[in-house]
Order: structure tokens, then sequence, then C-alpha cells
């Protein structure tokens, strides 16, 4: 994992993946930043059509390739874009978030928000929260089984 | 006369029910003798390491080998294999996936040897004495195999050609493995030897499911009748058909029990337990968080339920360890 190890004396930045769908959160964030609102940098946002789109595969493989934090954002219940896939990305939420903390990642890494796209202001608090909650965690520090040949990468 | 094909089969961390299915091949194993020269199974023939180590590279046609990797003695012996062997075949869910072992990445290397040697009641161990590599004792100097930090499948330590999946594979998935090993004809380096879809297409219970699938509670086999006809999905329970590969002609599913994933998952997915877990909450009727949570509380163990048999093989290869346990044991 490159430029991961936090320097000494510098303040450990975690990076958070987060999965904005088309229709609310992702136009939110881009009503964060029309608006020019300053929040914390350290999220990589991937675009998805819905959060009920959201693979567990796609947490999970964020996590591995070294996420300190997965952020799914998704249109408030009854919003939904396709009318049902957020309350599927509800209810894999729920479970996979237990099974993580099952697997020692701390539920603070894990999030679910219901954002609008006129909430570009809830998207700056929920970063700059999660950003900071994860910090103080520290970073992920997978120390799973490293192969001593990996088998070929395939691609979720 | 010409000679046969040499075929070797090995066992590492497994439980013996993969050599089992061979057994169980009955009088077709004369069939597969007939054809094939056995010059190792240690479960059944005496020949010894050395007797491998003897041979010339390359010259076994196949070896099948089960079990996961737990200890430098297995991970010689698949590289010893992988050596000698054309073809190396992982032979079960162990070898491909990690199997039931594989569950041990749920806890630190540590962890397991205190769990075995020293807490058990019926255990004498007042010095908490741990197996070691190396010891001394009256001037003869004795050595074990080091148990590994991790639980890895047998493709994460050497190159493997084919897998068989299965836990066992069925006797019949042998039997096919086998013919196409001898036909020549063989598949793309890398393939699952069994059908490339999922257990529900060749469930018996296929045609009762409905279009939709759609549950408000889990039921667990023990708290219910179940009914012998209809789908599994469809009467709450937590059937992994659908995140499963199929080629055991849904042996559970006939004797009236849900599919619990030893087949691995199909090419198109990368790791079943994340696909088992997003297909059956998806199922859930409720809308409600406090309706959900209720619901999901009937999976207690969604680890060991989703990655029964693939947690080595999964993209989190097992629980993330707690990085200062070992700063806290030396400091202990």
């Amino acid at each position: 994992m490159p430029n991961h190890q936090p320097v000494a004396n510098s303040r450990f930045e975690p990076r958070i993946t987060a999965f904005f769908c088309n229709w609310c959160t992702y136009l939110a964030a881009d009503l964060a930043g029309t608006s020019r609102m300053k929040y914390a940098p350290n999220t990589r946002v991937i675009r998805v059509m819905c959060s009920g789109r959201i693979d567990p595969q796609f947490v999970l493989d964020a996590f591995a390739h070294g996420a300190d934090g997965v952020l799914i954002g998704g249109c408030h219940p009854g919003d939904c874009h396709y009318q049902e896939g957020n309350y599927k990305a509800l209810r894999r939420y729920y479970l996979l978030k237990r099974m993580l903390m099952d697997m020692g990642i701390e539920e603070d890494r894990f999030r679910l928000e219901w954002i609008s796209a006129a909430e570009g202001d809830r998207v700056r608090t929920v970063i700059n929260d999660m950003v900071e909650k994860v910090r103080a965690l520290g970073p992920l520090d997978l120390r799973t089984p490293i192969p001593e040949t990996l088998p070929e990468e395939v691609t979720v | 006369m010409a000679t046969k094909p040499k075929v070797a089969f090995y066992w590492c961390a497994s439980c013996g029910g993969c050599e089992e299915a061979v057994v169980d091949l009955a009088e077709a194993v004369l069939d597969v003798v007939a054809a094939v020269d056995i010059v190792f199974w240690p479960v059944a023939l005496d020949f010894k390491r050395h007797d491998v180590e003897a041979m010339p590279d390359g010259s076994i046609l196949a070896t099948f080998l089960n079990g996961a990797i737990r200890s430098t003695e297995q991970q010689e012996m698949a590289h010893l294999l992988r050596a000698k062997s054309k073809l190396l075949i992982a032979f079960g869910s162990c070898a491909q996936l990690g199997g039931i072992p594989g569950l041990a990445n749920l806890f630190e290397a540590q962890d397991i040897l205190k769990a075995a040697y020293c807490d058990p009641t019926s255990n004498v161990n007042p010095e908490g004495v741990l197996p070691l590599t190396h010891c001394t004792n009256n001037g003869h100097s004795l050595e074990l195999p080091e148990f590994s930090k991790h639980v890895r499948t047998l493709d994460q330590v050497v190159p493997v050609d084919y897998y068989v999946p299965g836990c066992p594979p069925t006797p019949k998935m042998l039997a096919n493995a086998v013919q196409i090993l001898l036909s020549g004809e063989l598949p793309p380096r890398g393939s699952v030897l069994a059908p490339d879809r999922a257990l529900c297409e060749e469930c018996p219970r296929k045609d009762s499911k409905p279009e939709k699938l759609s549950i408000t509670a889990f039921k667990r086999p023990q708290e219910v009748l179940i009914d012998e006809q209809t789908c599994l999905l469809a009467q709450g329970l937590m059937c992994l058909g659908s995140s499963t590969r199929s080629g055991c002609e849904a042996l559970c599913i006939t004797g009236n029990m849900p599919c619990t994933g030893c087949c691995g998952p199909t090419s198109r997915v990368r790791d079943q337990g994340a696909k088992a877990l997003s297909a059956l909450a998806s199922m859930l009727e409720s809308k409600e968080d406090a309706d959900i949570e209720r619901a999901l509380a009937a999976i207690p163990d969604p680890v060991g339920t989703f990655y029964r048999y693939g947690l080595p093989a999964s993209l989190l290869h097992g629980k993330r360890l707690d990085k200062h346990a070992e700063t806290r044991r030396a400091g202990s």
C-alpha cells in the first residue's frame, strides 16, 4: 500500500471510499462543490446509479485495497429513483456491518447515509465527521494472510 | 507394455472426507486403477515422501491434493508435488477455498495453540508447553513442522492447474475430473471442473421458486418443519444455492437441507460470502431499520454462515488481526 504508513510527526490521513448514488448523494456532493463548501479531502467518490447497485464485494474490495473507511450515500427512503434500491442497500448494510465487525473492522469504518440532492451541507458534515472518527481509529492496517503467490486478480 | 499415466493423491489440512470420496468411487475405482498407476497415496498405499523425491520432475500426470495449507510441512509437500506433477488439482473445498479449517483465520495462531494445548480441562499442561519446531531431549534432536500464522488455499502457495470443488467432491465429480485429464482435451488452466452455473439452476425445487423472493424472517433448519417440495429460500431458510456453483446434483436439497455453499462461487463471483450475504439480505421484506435488524438477528454468525468453506479465499482472507496482540503477549 503506497503512501499509507503515517510518517513520524505527521497526522494520519484516512482514505475513505465513498459510493454515492447518481440521483441524490452524488448531486448533493456536486452541490457542495458548486457552493464552495470546504470539507475534508479524504474521500474518493465513486458514482453508482443506485445505492442498491452496491455489491458487498465492492465494500470488501475497497477495504482489501487500502481504504480505511467506506461510506455509502443514497436517496432517502421513499425517494429512490428506482423505487426500492435503497431499501436493498439498507438491508445489506446492516448484515454486512455486523459481519465486518466480526472480522475486526470497527463500526465507524462503514457508514450508510441518506443524502438528498438538496443536502450539500449534509455531505460536508457527514464526510468531516467520518474522517475524524476514522482518523481516531487509525489506519485499517489489514494484516490478513499474505499469499506466497497470488492467484490472478479477478475483477469484481 | 505402455506405461500408464501416474496419479498421486495427497492430503494437507483436511478431515479425510475427500479421501472418502476416492474410496466412494466403489467399483469405479477399479476402472481408475486400470487406467492409471497410483504412485503416492498416503492414506491407502505405503509410499513415502522419499519415494516422491526420487521421481523425476513432471513425471506424475496429475496430483489430487486435498486440504488447506496450515503448516510448513504441508507447504513443502505442496511444493514437492507441484514440481513432480504436470497437473496439480486442488481437490475439495479446503484446497480450493480454505474450507472449514479456513475458519481458523478468525483467530490468532498462538490463541489456537493455546486453546488446543493449554485450555482443555482434560490436558495436564501446567507449564503451558506449546509445540516447538526444535527441541532436544536426552541428546536427541527433535523437529516438528511449524504451525503457520494463517490457513491458506493451495493456490496461495503454489500454482494450481484445476479445481474440483465440494466438501467433499462427489465420486461422480472425481470420476469426471479423471476422465477429463485422461482424455487429453484439457480445459483452460485454472478451470473449475464443475458446471459454471449456480446450484439453483439444477435444483429439483427450481419450479417452486416464486418470481420475487420476499420473506419476513429467516429460519434455521432446527426451528421449522421443512416442506420437501418448496424452494427453501421461499420458506425463509438460508439456502446458499443462488451463490454456489452447481455440480453436486443438489445433494443437500435432496436431503431436505439448505445448501451451505461448499462448491464455492461461479467464475463471475470473486467473493462468495459477500454475494450470498447480498442475496439473502435483499430478500427481506422489511423497510424499517428495527424490523430489518430484528430479522437479521436470526443470522447469529454471518462469517460462519457465508464463509463456511471459503474464508481464506475471500477478499479479506480472515479476521483483521490485532496488531498490538504480539506486543502485549511479549509484555505479559
